[in-house]
């Protein structure tokens, strides 16, 4: 996973409370094999309606999804967070996100950031304003920064150290590489292997 | 204090241990199948990072293959992309994979085994619930998620809290025609689909020992539809004349050293259990489900229960459901319940001993005109062996179809499937809503009790054959 520390892109408003993962990515596009390519599938249906946010042209390349409170419920689907992703987004902003999903995005390197409800509406109407507004969204002081908006965040302390890390659970794994060549090291010889005998 | 045979597999893998995280434990051999490695694979591929032990990595495709024109193109395209993906996959980081027309294809839970991979005292994962079958040799083997699926893969590690421990002693000879299938059923039908939550389950005690390492395989595999993350049975002399001279089975001065090991394995007499279960073996009897999980079970003599016999409010609405679904009516005797399909096979069932039990029954009967027979070996090799013994010419001449190892009709992921409506007797592990085919009925039972069904056209014991031998 790549280290994030700052962010800073355009944002779009999505002014919907309860947003679930079968809105996110609805369940036809979890046949594949893949675990990228499901940006097409990302709020698939809203997508049908051409005035859907995301269907405008003035939002169009943004990185920032500013969502309604109690963002990501329902089905645990990790390819809700995967299909945002390849969507372009690196950070959802919220004053509320269920569990399993803030979970999934942490695994994933999605940043979810939690900001009262007051902070939202006042960047639903900044962005509103100017599509071209810059956000800023920074992980190490907690802080986000859009025009005259300056605002701190909730975001979990192990969570946060892993992604400024940059690692993913098996990122943190993979530091412990010299514990893992110790460990086979003393594995007997006789313990069997997969490859071919004779 | 003793530790048990669970606590002794567990601190034999810490690779790291931390004060207040999970244990870092080494993995033995990490099994692969076709549905839940894809994006294993490309989360690996798109961080860039290769797969740590290739050598203790095996795949097989199993749960979309057909069994029948096995070398042609696999007709539906979702099936046809799993495997070809597994393909390549395999190919491109170096894992050693078993395809259709391989010798050794079949199902994961049958193939580790027989190729004497799986052996007492290891760590098993798979992508798979069922990955509990392993334990059968006393090794730690449990089910993974695809995330977990890339963690192994990448590290041959998993960050894990350690499981709780429950012993299961089923004491005294089990009565003649009462196999380790039923033995499980009547556990679960015990314990219930959610008693062995957070547990893993050692199964101990005289009537466990005298089982052979097929119905050892058997009785582990379904420890996870009591809801366990595994099952165990502690490895013995069975265990040891099973695995000696099997293609991956040490040889020579390390399998003294390996037998040496295994035999500092068993629970210590005075370890301890957090639950125990004890079950009088004499009292057990042929076994079979009438609703739509594998708790809900009962002996082949009763009836279909009424929502009256209902432990809770809960309960009472499941069995109103189930009744509804299975379409049967309380009082019933179960041996009046007509059955259009009898399935054997499955990781469950689908082991040469099964076979050779169904072989049995059929010698000399047939299926009756009302039933469709499906007889679906487990492996290639089991396929192989059963041909040797001449078992496939019993199975045609009763007027069974003999096919190709795979998953088959466990599962409506490949053509093997039940048609709404349609009921079957299999020798499966889950009778859940639609396992085996939207709408279809699942009755699971031992193969013995799968053969004399298809003879009669109901639920029977062999023993109702007796008097109609020819
Ligand atoms: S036989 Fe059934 S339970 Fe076993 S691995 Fe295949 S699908 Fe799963």
């Amino acid at each position: 996973m790549e280290k994030f520390i700052v962010h800073t892109g355009t944002a779009i408003p999505l002014r919907r409370s309860n947003v679930d993962t079968d809105q996110i990515i609805p369940a036809e596009y979890l046949k594949r094999i893949t675990r990228h390519g499901f940006e097409d599938g990302l709020f698939s249906a809203w997508r049908k309606d051409p005035d859907f946010v995301l269907n405008r042209p003035e939002y169009a390349g943004a990185s920032i999804l500013v969502a309604g409170p109690d963002f990501g419920t329902g089905s645990s689907r990790e390819h809700a967070v995967w299909a945002l992703q390849d969507y372009g987004f690196a950070v959802v902003l919220s004053s509320r996100f269920a569990d399993i999903f803030r979970g999934n995005s942490g695994k994933g390197g999605l940043l979810t950031a939690q900001l009262d409800q007051d902070v939202i509406e006042s960047l639903w109407a900044a962005i509103e304003a100017d599509p071209s507004m810059e956000v800023t969204v920074d992980l190490d002081s907690r802080q986000v920064r859009a025009g005259d908006i300056v605002a701190d965040f909730d975001v979990d302390d192990y969570v946060r150290w892993r992604l400024m890390e940059g690692l993913d659970d098996i990122g943190i794994t993979l530091k412990q590489a010299d514990a893992i060549d110790a460990f086979e090291a003393t594995r007997p010889t006789w313990k069997p292997t997969t490859t071919p005998v004779a | 204090m003793g530790r048990t045979l669970a606590e002794k597999v567990w601190q034999d893998h810490i690779v790291r241990q931390a004060e207040g995280e999970p244990d870092l434990l080494y993995i033995d051999l990490h099994l692969v199948h076709e549905v839940t490695s894809p994006q294993a694979f490309d989360g690996l591929r798109a961080a860039g990072r290769t797969v740590r032990r290739p050598d203790l990595t095996l795949a097989t495709e199993d749960h979309n293959t057909p069994t029948i024109d096995i070398l042609k193109p696999i007709a539906d395209p979702i099936s046809r992309a799993q495997i070809e993906a597994l393909r390549s996959n395999c190919a491109e980081f170096g894992v050693p994979v078993y395809s259709l027309g391989s010798i050794d294809q079949g199902i994961v839970h049958v193939v580790g085994p027989q190729l004497g991979l799986t052996q007492p005292g290891m760590t098993v994962v798979c992508g798979d619930s069922h990955t509990s079958t392993h334990g059968a040799f006393g090794a730690l083997a449990f089910g993974i998620g695809t995330s977990e699926v890339e963690h192994v893969l990448a590290t041959q590690t998993l960050p894990l809290k350690p499981f709780k421990t429950m012993a299961i002693t089923v004491e005294g000879d089990l009565p003649a025609g009462v196999t380790a299938k039923d033995v499980i059923l009547a556990v679960i039908a015990k314990i219930g689909t959610g008693g062995g939550q957070g547990y893993v389950l050692e199964y101990r005690g005289s009537a466990i020992r005298a089982l052979s390492m097929e119905g050892r395989m058997t009785l582990c595999n379904m420890s996870i539809e009591a809801g366990a993350r595994a099952g165990l049975v502690a490895p013995d002399d069975v265990t040891f004349e099973y695995l000696a001279g099997r293609q991956h089975a040490p040889k020579g001065a390390d399998w003294e050293a390996a037998v040496d090991y295994w035999r500092t394995l068993p629970s210590d007499d005075d370890a301890t259990y957090d639950a125990e279960v004890v079950i009088d073996a004499t009292t057990l009897a042929p076994f079979i489900t009438w609703g739509t999980n594998p708790g809900q079970g009962l002996p082949l003599d009763a009836s279909v229960p009424s929502p009256d016999d209902a432990r809770d409010d809960v309960d009472r609405v499941a069995i109103e459901r189930a009744l509804e679904y299975m379409d049967l009516t309380p009082g019933m005797p179960l041996r009046d319940i007509t059955v259009d399909t009898v399935f054997v096979g499955s990781c469950t069932n689908g082991r040469i001993e099964d076979l050779r039990a169904v072989a049995e029954v059929l010698q000399g009967r047939r299926v009756a005109d009302s039933v469709r027979m499906l007889v679906v070996p487990g492996s290639v090799r089991v396929k192989h062996q059963a041909e040797d013994e001449g078992l496939d010419k019993i199975f045609l001449a009763a007027g069974a179809e003999w096919r190709e190892a795979g998953c088959s009709m466990c599962l409506a992921m490949n053509p093997d499937k039940l048609t709404p409506g349609e009921r079957s007797a299999s020798t499966s592990n889950r009778n859940f809503e639609g396992r085996q085919g939207p709408g279809g009925r699942t009755h699971l039972v031992s193969p013995a009790v799968a053969a004399a069904t298809a003879v009669t056209g109901h639920l029977s014991a062999p023993s109702d054959l007796s008097s109609a031998t020819s």
